[in-house]
């Protein structure tokens, strides 16, 4: 088990840069999950941790070592594939030994070894089939066991989950965040899926176009965004942005959102944006849970205001509902019994407690 | 309510005019069957025809009788070439070049392709192509400057390889050897980028990932470049008539045509025995390997 460091890690394609300077410090026993838009340049970098891509400057430690010119197979590390990449023509039980028989590792360990994975990931019954005579979560139990005999320094998982489908996906997450808790080995996930970052992370990197848009732990990046694309991404609905800007009335700052609609800054956000400049474009950035219907004994801090009501979506335990507000459409979440209907009239409230408040320009979270 | 009764069962006895895929299907059948028979008989009557003539005598063949039966069956065209030690030179010429130039294909065009399919170097593409192009340079253009090549290096070194069965182990590779690596390149090619990957993170060299994944997993591929390159050498007649000339240096398809058309004398029944013959190991071997490459093909394919 190793901590694993990478420092200003660059790849470049010819002209393309991937992967433009990342700085990353992974310690040991740590699941990290590198989140992002399919392009941002994670599976490059995992690909980078794992020797099967050439640096193009930078380096990178597996438990403190310089492995920059170090073969994939002298890193001890193991990967697991989106597509399993099960050998066709292994058992189960050949699949997983393959490593430590090309290690000429004794056959009692390596029996053993075998034997104890397939029992903590539940594949005992199959460990004389082939790949073919799987099912999709049983060729990823697999994949993972052939990963864990290795009792390697680090994991790699690159998309993992994204073959199966979506109910599978939940089932197989979990398995993996039990097995992590059991072998505790360093790990580095790779995922395009919010969720399962945020599920299974101890932390968040959020890269998007080749760089670390932030790094933190789920709740981190949920409640304290530091940029827009972060605040976006993270987050199922997605946090709305409102165009609006502040405003001093009668000495109290006010968020004005349309020439109708301008709410007082509770007081804690009164003073944090006490610098921000006057009657400048800003974006509200609200989620979808700040939005909900008004009740008779509002909190401070929670504003009312009236909307008609586009869509609705009926979700069982909340309801989505969906208005537009100056030309932006806006989601908010509401009780089921709320009285929500499509193209009905609405008293929501918006809790500013929560609210973020962004610079249109550059996306930085104020 | 007998009568709704009756009604009813009537309806589903309609004929489906439109969109019924069970009768499109039988149609397809039928034309497949239809055009399946039609070239079976084609390509069956001429080895029937050989069957039928290997078991005349001379004078049956040339008597003026219905040439599609048998009315004195003999096999004394088998017993004539079995028995001679000429035929069976032939066989043994033919089956050695025939082996040891699929050993030497094989050797050559699988870590040829495995090269150029997955170690990405520097102008890799390009030799690929290179090596298919090869293969479309046809043998009658060749075999002029490759017979001078032997001339001249015989003078050269005084090593004659021209009219000795073994100068045929240079020459069939370079028919095979092109063919069977864009062939093993294809398929290595269909074997995805992270099984390699995972081998070498398993901490297997180049080697052991060509002889422990790729080639069982591309067994199916390897199957058909050994069939292809053992048919190349066996029916090659070009290459052996040009290169070889004395009886005990002939391979068999060049043997039979040399030594048994005496002058303007057919030996009919002999040929065709010799050709039945001759035809046999390729059959064999496509017999007991086709259903290695079919069993290879649907190896796990059910569900268990």
């Amino acid at each position: 088990m190793a901590d694993v460091t990478l420092r200003k890690v660059i790849k470049r394609y010819d002209d393309v840069e991937a992967v433009r300077g990342i700085d990353l410090d992974i310690a040991d026993h740590e699941f990290v999950v590198l989140v992002g838009p399919s392009g941002c340049g994670k599976s490059t970098t995992l690909r980078m941790i794992a020797g099967l891509e050439d640096i193009t400057d930078g380096d990178i430690m597996i438990g403190g070592d310089v492995v920059n010119d170090v073969p994939p197979k002298d890193r001890d590390i193991a990967m697991v594939f989106q597509n399993y990449a099960l050998y066709p023509h292994m058992t189960v039980a050949e699949n997983m030994s393959f490593g430590l028989r090309l290690k000429h590792y004794p056959k009692a360990e390596i029996t053993s070894r075998v034997t104890e994975a397939a029992r903590m990931l539940d594949i005992t019954d199959l460990i004389d089939r082939k790949p073919k005579q799987l099912s999709g979560g049983q060729r990823q139990r697999v994949a993972m066991g052939r990963a864990i005999v290795r009792n390697p320094k680090v994991f790699l998982f690159d998309e993992p989950l994204s073959n199966l489908d979506a109910k599978l996906r939940v089932q197989m997450r979990i398995e993996i965040k039990k097995v992590h808790q059991k072998v505790r080995t360093t790990t580095v996930y790779v995922t395009h899926d919010q969720v399962e970052a945020m599920t299974l992370a101890d932390r968040v990197v959020v890269m998007n176009n080749g760089r670390i848009e932030q790094i933190g732990t789920p709740n981190d990046l949920y409640h304290h965004p530091a940029t827009r694309f972060v605040a976006g991404f993270i987050g199922s609905p997605a946090m709305n942005f409102i165009p609006c800007r502040l405003e001093e009335t009668a000495g109290i700052p006010h968020l004005r959102l349309t020439d109708r609609i301008a709410f007082p800054l509770p007081s804690g956000r009164a003073a944090r944006y006490q610098d921000v400049a006057r009657n400048e474009k800003l974006l509200l950035g609200l989620r979808p849970e700040h939005i909900t219907e008004a009740s008779a004994h509002p909190e401070p801090g929670v504003e009312a205001f009236d909307a008609v009501l586009d869509v609705t979506e009926p979700m069982g335990m909340e309801t989505l509902i969906y208005f537009t507000l100056e030309g932006t459409e806006i989601c908010g979440r509401v009780s089921p019994n709320a009285g929500a209907r499509d193209g009905g009239p609405l008293r929501l409230a918006v809790d500013l407690n929560n609210m973020h408040l962004l610079n249109e320009v550059t996306g930085a979270v104020l | 309510m007998t009568s709704t009764a009756v009604i009813d069962k009537a309806a589903p006895t309609r004929t489906v005019k439109y969109g019924s895929m069970s009768r499109d299907r039988a149609w397809a059948l039928r034309w497949s069957y239809f055009f399946l028979v039609l070239f079976a008989i084609f390509s069956l009557v001429p080895p029937f025809y050989m069957l039928i003539t290997s078991l005349k005598s001379s004078a049956e063949i040339s008597a003026a009788t219905n040439p599609w039966w048998v009315f004195h069956p003999t096999l004394e065209n088998y017993v004539g070439l079995l028995t001679s030690n000429q035929f069976l030179t032939f066989f043994r010429n033919s089956a050695l070049v025939s082996i040891i130039v699929v050993t030497i294909t094989m050797l050559i065009s699988v870590p040829a392709a495995f090269a150029l399919a997955r170690m990405r170097f520097w102008g890799s593409a390009t030799l690929a192509t290179g090596v298919f192009l090869t293969y479309l340079i046809p043998d009658s253009l060749l075999f002029i400057p490759l017979f001078k090549m032997f001339a001249v290096f015989g003078d050269w070194t005084g090593i004659q390889l021209i009219n000795k069965w073994y100068v045929l182990l240079l020459v069939y590779p370079t028919l095979t050897v092109p063919f069977c690596t864009w062939i093993m390149i294809g398929y290595f090619a269909s074997i995805p980028k992270e099984l390699d990957e995972a081998a070498i993170i398993d901490g297997a060299s180049w080697f052991q990932t060509l002889t422990r994944i790729f080639i069982p997993v591309a067994l199916p591929g390897l199957i058909a470049a050994t069939i292809f390159a053992f048919t190349v050498s066996w029916a090659q007649f070009l290459y052996p008539l040009v290169f070889t000339t004395s009886t005990d240096q002939l391979v068999l398809p060049v043997g039979i045509i040399t030594t048994l058309i005496k002058g303007d004398v057919f030996n009919w029944g002999q040929i065709m025995t010799g050709a039945l013959l001759g035809a046999a190991p390729p059959l064999i071997i496509y017999a007991f390997l086709m259903d290695y490459y079919i069993a290879g093909l649907t190896a796990g394919a059910t569900k268990g």
